[in-house]
């Protein structure tokens, strides 16, 4: 292996910063610290029906397919549909509260990816079947960490992901979102991902196509309890 | 005297500002971006104070990089990542290909990296023997087509349907296609594989959080999850220029970058990565290494009038809305990065006087200053680039023909002469206009040439009040 460049590198730039920059690279006002960037962000509401109603709208502009569930038993019934509608065959999945009893409740053969599995089992299943940290309303967003959603590979490698998560998980922005880790975790997870809609690209000539290599679809189930 | 770099550059230039249908393609594919940039930035409270603030969060980051680049380099290694600095490509190339050496490494998966295509690092590990193969979609288009990237964000825009669909059928031996979707499919059949297959993955980084210790990855596909998860080994190259203070930035800039890239209003998957596998953990990586590079970024930082532009995120925006850009498109720069920013860097990462003509093509507009999220100075820039280019190294005749002028000009005699002689003269000067006979025919060429008055202004003032 060859030496590293650490001290050539750090003594080029404190070289370089010995002459500060002009002031005008710095527009306005002051530091980030006294700038919350929320003051700027697109706003979010306050109560957690509004919350709900914002996540539903920017879930139907990125085609998540977000249903509404009154409760566990409602998200259950709507998740064997979807399975019977898709002709699931075999799902993955990890252990936590809310799809304890849906899961099972399919009668599929299970792969659980937090304890040790093989890729290609895993690939081989016809959704992934998940929890998240929190919905994110401002972004539509999901945030998965490899502590909650069982690992870094179950939300993006079967060809539909599902996600059951309850209202009271929603938070408004991304701020909060980073609070929310900070709080939980005594060192933020080392894998953790917003997930915004289903996979995308727009690489043939800018024209949408969904499902480029992650999840064709993204279903969110959110339960109202 | 031209350099090679100038001459390919003006002669790319030449041919595409002339090639419609190239121009068409190009208007189709922005004019969407446009639409949707916009509508993103509608929803924002104040998009002009989100970007003071974005830029505030940058320039404290370049301001104090080395305290940055240290605590960042410090969080990742306590998880069990090793980090390494490298002060050029070569360092960097050598130690990645090392790390595949070392590691039994057949098969690579790479992901977006533009520090990648900077350094030429897919080649270089090709060269050495290994498989690499693009993942995102754009990228493996031009990787099929063994051409660079057209665009650091939509690498394969300058593409129609078709030459994708025969460029799948040459290399790949797929049927022909005729719709996105179905192109989409056989690449996302194609690679599902290669995933199951690599031994090491290779990744970019948008982000580098000093705070915490993460790198932060942008995409939509899901090709960088797959690459970044995984193979046994993985590798992140950043720019060291990639840094930024605090998780809470990401709150603000991963909004803006996907606003002002993509016209999204976030990206599908926005991935933070603070090491490998850990106890307890199923999956993921069990090797981590993130390669952080100078490669002449510390000779830009050191220009401190132009030292902002190492606050670019790459985001695409000052590309989407330049008139140059739009015209010459993106393989006549011959540059990694295109457009106004690659205009502006390109001279200090290398060397000014073989880049400084993409400086010198340019309106000055302003519309690259105007929509960069982070607020860079991109058009001072670029005046700053000319004004140092011919400050290292003058053009010979410029002193003689200013003087030439000044003296003309002092003396109203002389000049009064210029309008009988013009009305004498245009009959000739049309004849030759644009031909080798034309000393002017770089100017005249592409340019209509204004049927001289019949009467200068000072000749008109005198029969005016004569009368």
């Amino acid at each position: 292996m060859p030496a590293d460049s650490r001290e050539k590198i750090l003594r080029r730039i404190r070289e370089a910063l010995t002459v500060p920059a002009p002031a005008r690279h710095l527009p306005g006002k002051g530091d980030t610290a006294a700038h919350a960037p929320r003051e700027w962000l697109p706003p979010v509401p306050q109560t957690r029906s509004d919350l709900a109603g914002l996540f539903e709208k920017n879930s139907r502009d990125l085609k998540t397919d977000l249903r509404r569930c009154a409760d566990r038993a409602a998200a259950s019934a709507t998740l064997s549909v979807i399975a019977r509608e898709e002709g699931w065959k075999s799902v993955a999945t990890h252990d936590f509260s809310l799809g304890s009893a849906a899961v099972p409740a399919l009668g599929l053969p299970v792969l659980r990816t937090d304890v040790a599995y093989e890729t290609a089992a895993l690939e081989a299943c016809d959704a992934g079947i998940s929890g998240c940290e929190c919905l994110v309303a401002q972004t539509g967003g999901i945030l998965v960490t490899s502590a909650s959603a069982g690992g870094r590979a179950l939300s993006v490698l079967p060809p539909h992901h599902v996600v059951i998560a309850t209202e009271s998980q929603l938070v408004g922005d991304l701020v909060d979102a980073f609070s929310l880790l900070r709080a939980r975790y005594p060192e933020i997870p080392s894998f953790l991902s917003f997930i915004t809609g289903p996979s995308r690209t727009g690489d043939i000539e800018r024209i949408l196509v969904l499902g480029a290599h992650g999840p064709k679809k993204l279903t969110v189930l959110l339960v109202a309890e | 005297m031209s350099t090679t770099e100038a001459r390919q550059f003006h002669h790319e230039a030449d041919r595409l500002t002339r090639d419609l249908r190239h121009r068409g393609l190009i208007q189709k594919a922005l004019g969407g971006y446009y639409v949707k940039r916009d509508e993103q930035k509608a929803k924002f409270t104040d998009w002009q104070s989100a970007r003071a603030a974005a830029a505030a969060a940058k320039f404290e980051a370049i301001n104090h990089l080395d305290k940055y680049l240290i605590e960042f380099a410090e969080k990742l290694a306590a998880r069990g990542t090793k980090v390494f600095w490298a002060s050029d490509g070569t360092e960097a190339s050598d130690y990645i290909a090392g790390v595949a050496r070392a590691a039994g490494v057949r098969r690579i998966i790479k992901s977006k990296t533009m520090t990648g295509e900077e350094i030429h690092l897919a080649q270089a590990l090709e060269k050495s023997g290994y498989e690499v193969v693009e993942s995102d979609l754009g990228e493996f288009i031009v990787q099929l087509r063994e051409e660079p990237p057209y665009h650091i964000v939509f690498p394969s825009m300058h593409l129609t349907r078709d030459e994708i669909s025969d460029v799948f059928e040459k290399k790949l031996g797929s049927k022909p296609a005729d719709t996105p979707e179905e192109l989409t499919m056989i690449a996302r059949g194609v690679m599902r594989k290669k995933y199951c297959e690599a031994d090491m993955g290779i990744s970019g980084a948008n982000f580098a959080v000093a705070e915490t210790g993460h790198i932060s990855i942008t995409e939509n596909e899901g090709n960088a999850r797959l690459s970044t998860t995984l193979p046994r080994v993985l590798v992140t190259i950043v720019g060291i220029e990639k840094v930024v203070p605090k998780l809470d930035d990401l709150a603000l800039l991963l909004p803006m970058l996907a606003t002002s890239g993509a016209g999204q209003n976030m990206t599908c998957y926005n991935t933070l990565l603070g090491g490998p596998r850990e106890p307890g953990e199923t999956d993921g990586p069990v090797e981590y290494h993130v390669v952080l590079l100078d490669n002449r970024r510390t000779t830009l930082l050191a220009d401190a009038e132009q030292r902002d532009a190492l606050h670019c995120i790459r985001c695409g925006a000052c590309l989407n809305v330049c008139p140059i850009f739009k015209n010459v498109g993106g393989h006549s720069y011959g540059t990694t990065y295109q457009g106004p920013i690659g205009s502006v860097i390109t001279p200090h990462l290398r060397g000014l006087q073989s880049w400084k003509h993409l400086s010198f093509a340019s309106s000055l507009c302003g519309a690259c200053t105007e929509t960069c999220p982070v607020r860079i100075d991109l058009h001072h820039h670029l005046l700053q680039n000319r004004r140092n280019a011919i400050a290292e190294k003058p053009v010979w005749w410029e002193k003689p023909v200013f003087a030439g002028f000044a003296w003309f000009m002092r003396r109203p005699a002389l000049y009064n002469l210029a309008a009988p002689l013009l009305r004498f003269g245009d009959p000739f000067l049309r004849l030759i206009r644009g031909t080798v006979l034309d000393p002017a025919r770089m100017w005249t060429g592409t340019r209509d040439l204004p049927k001289a008055p019949q009467k200068s202004f000072k000749e008109f003032w005198r029969t005016r009040n004569a009368r």
